[in-house]
């Protein structure tokens, strides 16, 4: 199973302002990230980390404005997005 | 006066005061205290002379606030001194254990008052000997300085300075009130005379993995500082080499404790400090440190006048612990007399010492002043009576 | 179940990983914890400042908030339960280049290290103080603090707290910092900002974040989950700037002032030393 790759379409997929990256294993799951996007753009997957916790995933990517509040909320230093 | 504003010359000064001079011929640039007598001239005089010299002085809001303050200045590089006593010093217990585990070099200064609690606050006492040793919490060892005038308590403080810096760990110097308020001749000697031993620094750059608490084939690790690039973790947690905390490893506690305590148990020969004097062929040894062994002084002088063998063993180290010379004396001698301004502190350590080869004579004074020397030589007199008449031993009960 | 995560890149590093210390993380803190939030706010802070980060010092007490320290990749002291403010004044007095900041939690550096911090308040000693009040020992399991709202119920205050807690800005304020703060956990860019300008002030400054700790104060009284609890204080809170700080008491469920209520210039003791010696 190959499942923290990079998305296979990723080179299809538009993303226009922000490119979220995730440290998988960092994440504590606690949704911070998810509840404040002001955007909506991530949701809570239904995957385990190591850790055992629930990561988020970019729900909707084109509408990341690439504002960097999940990044300032994320308690674990788990997530940070790259403007494109 | 010299230009750099460090004091030489020949003075009469008291103990306090040859203490703070003391301090900044070592290179002493921070003192943080709290007022108490009988250490406050110490403040006082650092308060006056440090500025002169470029340093600082602060008061402090307490005794905790003040070692706090002592160890955060030795982290930013300085040498550092606090100086206290009796009530101060039981506040200071716990931030010397981080001094301990941290390894961080400092001086701290008890000028001893008669206690328990607030006691005789203008009156000679020896009573923290033993907090000196076992007042902070969890195993350690620790150096301890006793002088006996205000040149020693001058000489020691120098010398306390370069073992706090030698082994990197706090040094007591554990004077008492008769010393710090005693008015005498202190020689202070041209700067250039006067010995230090250099912080120990990394031999590697910031980038070359230094590991903050990997020791030197002797067990004290070179000490980088804040601010010089090293981004070093310093914690009172129990640490790995890294100084990361490692709480729950029992073999990383054993490894830290062990080297804590062996880097002084070991270096004992380089750290203990003795005068001995006619002790060699004694039959009776006066062990005595401070005050308590220029009072002993006398009737020694006597007991000798008297045709008795008397030897006079003055600890100036006394911690760590004369142990080595006072086996060895147990089984050359008939008695040890211990005369301590307290109710039995080292005494307990000779007579542990001696193992029950050699007896051992506590002459106790509950504090507030010095001893009679009829007590203490009536303490000589006693043991030498019945070494020569050894059926009598028991036939009075000890103090 | 899906069996990737979607859009999203993984990553091996942090953009602030260089001012972390990677070798001890994930931290120690509880999921939802406030205490992540805020190390994420004030290394995005150190990020934007001009300083040498040689020269940052970071000072800790003991408890959840003070395991801060051990977290950055900075000189960094975790000292003893009350005590980080005058050891932090030792090493800033030590060495006047050093740039100090103490960040340690609401007892930690009001209950027992009160003391200290009026006095370093009064002295306008050049630090800054980074205070995370979550209204209750979090590293003791929970127990009644020195900020603790009066009625909230804690594991030693199990019918309520019977005592009137510290305001902690007024205290601040009042006793003689220069700069004084508050936010939530969830202001994350005022939090940023803030810490940016008590950083640049010379003299004592005061930030307190109120963060949750949902493991102990939110279970106890009931609060929800971290999310709700971290929700509740930022859904309470009034921006006020400037506000006198008397008036920013905290109540038990009721609403939090927060903003920058006190900024201003008066010299530092080692300015006033200074001047005295010379
Ligand atoms: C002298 C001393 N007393 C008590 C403790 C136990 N202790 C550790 S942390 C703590 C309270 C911490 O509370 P706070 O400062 O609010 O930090 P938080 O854990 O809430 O972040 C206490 C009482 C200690 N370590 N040292
Ligand atoms: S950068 Fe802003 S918009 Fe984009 S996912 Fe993060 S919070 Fe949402
Ligand atoms: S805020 Fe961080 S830890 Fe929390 S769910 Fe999002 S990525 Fe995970
Ligand atoms: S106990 Fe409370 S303060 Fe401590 S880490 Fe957990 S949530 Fe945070
Ligand atoms: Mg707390």
């Amino acid at each position: 199973m190959k499942l923290w790759r990079k998305p296979l379409d990723q080179d299809r997929v538009v993303v226009p302002h922000g490119e979220i990256h995730l440290i998988l294993e960092r994440c504590k799951g606690c949704q911070l990230c998810v509840t404040y996007c002001p955007r909506s753009v991530l949701e809570m997957s239904n995957l385990f980390n190591a850790k055992g916790y629930h990561p988020p995933q970019v729900g909707f990517p084109g509408r990341c404005v690439a504002c960097g509040l999940c990044a300032m909320l994320c308690p674990e230093f788990a997530i940070y997005v790259v403007e494109v | 006066m010299n230009d750099n504003g460090i004091l030489q010359g020949d003075f009469f000064i008291d103990g306090d005061t040859a203490c703070a001079e003391a301090a900044i011929c070592a290179g002493c640039r921070f003192f943080g205290g709290y007022p108490i007598t009988p250490a406050t001239e110490i403040a006082e005089r650092m308060a006056r002379r440090l500025p002169q010299v470029g340093g600082t002085y602060i008061q402090m809001e307490d005794e905790i606030a003040s070692i706090a303050a002592v160890l955060g200045a030795s982290w930013a590089g300085q040498r550092a001194m606090t100086a206290t006593s009796g009530p101060g010093f039981s506040l200071m217990m716990e931030n010397l254990g981080l001094g301990i585990i941290t390894e961080t070099p400092c001086v701290l200064v008890n000028v001893q008052r008669a206690g328990p609690s607030t006691g005789m606050p203008t009156l000679a006492g020896q009573g923290d000997m033993m907090q000196a040793r076992w007042g902070s919490h969890g195993p350690y060892e620790i150096i301890a300085l006793a002088p006996s005038s205000p040149q020693e308590l001058f000489d020691l403080t120098i010398r306390a300075f370069n073992l706090a810096e030698r082994y990197r760990t706090p040094v007591l110097v554990m004077t008492d009130e008769a010393v710090g308020h005693m008015t005498e001749r202190v020689v202070i000697p041209p700067s250039e005379e006067i010995k230090h031993y250099p912080r120990r620094k990394p031999q590697v750059p910031p980038s070359d993995g230094y590991l903050p608490y990997n020791p030197d084939p002797d067990g004290v690790p070179p000490m980088a500082c804040a601010g010089e690039g090293y981004r070093i973790h310093v914690t009172g947690l129990t640490h790995n080499e890294k100084g990361y905390p490692a709480t729950v490893s029992v073999e990383t506690q054993r490894k830290l404790v062990e080297r804590l305590i062996r880097k002084i148990r070991d270096n004992r020969d380089d750290i203990v400090e003795l005068h001995e004097d006619q002790v060699q062929g004694a039959d009776v040894v006066v062990v005595a440190y401070g005050i308590s062994a220029r009072t002993a002084a006398r009737p020694v002088r006597v007991a000798r006048e008297m045709g008795l063998k008397v030897g006079l063993l003055k600890l100036v180290t006394v911690w760590p612990f004369a142990e080595n010379r006072i086996q060895e004396l147990a089984s050359q001698v008939k008695a040890f007399v211990v005369p301590e301004i307290n109710m039995g502190q080292i005494a307990l350590e000779v007579e542990r010492c001696a193992g029950g080869k050699a007896q051992t004579i506590l002459v106790p004074h509950a504090g507030g002043g010095l001893h009679d020397p009829d007590d203490v030589l009536e303490a000589i007199m006693r043991v030498s009576r019945w070494n020569r008449e050894p059926e009598t031993q028991n036939s009075k009960p000890e103090t | 179940m899906a069996e990737e995560l979607t859009n999203l890149l993984i990553s091996e590093h942090h953009p602030m990983d260089s001012l972390l210390r990677q070798d001890r993380l994930p931290h120690i803190w509880c999921s939802g914890c406030g205490l992540g939030t805020v190390l994420t706010c004030f290394v995005s802070a150190l990020q934007k400042l001009e300083l040498d980060l040689n020269k940052v010092v970071i000072v800790s007490g003991i408890g959840c908030t003070g395991r801060a320290a051990g977290y950055l990749n900075l000189d960094g002291f975790h000292t003893t339960h009350g005590r980080a403010i005058p050891f932090a004044t030792g090493l800033k007095l030590g060495n006047p280049e050093l740039k100090v900041v103490v960040i340690s939690g609401d007892g930690d550096l009001m209950a027992i290290g009160g003391n200290h911090f009026i006095h370093a308040a009064r002295r306008n000693m050049d630090l800054t103080v980074l205070c995370v009040n979550n209204f209750n020992y979090g590293m003791t399991s929970g127990q009644v603090g020195p900020t603790t709202p009066t009625d909230a119920r804690t594991s030693t205050s199990p019918y309520g707290n019977a005592e009137h807690p510290f305001n902690v800005p007024y205290l601040a304020a009042a006793t003689g910092a220069t700069y004084v703060a508050r936010w939530t956990a969830l202001h994350v860019r005022r939090l940023e900002r803030s810490l940016i300008e008590a950083m640049n002030k010379r003299g004592f400054s005061l930030v307190e974040v109120i963060s949750p700790c949902p493991t102990y104060y939110g279970r106890w009284n009931k609060m929800g989950d971290a999310l709700e609890q971290m929700k509740q204080y930022h859904d309470h809170s009034i921006i006020r700037h400037r506000t006198d700080p008397a008036e920013a008491d905290i109540s038990l469920g009721g609403e939090i002032i927060v903003g920058r209520f006190v900024d201003e210039d008066k010299p530092t003791f080692c300015d006033l030393q200074r001047e005295a010696v010379q």
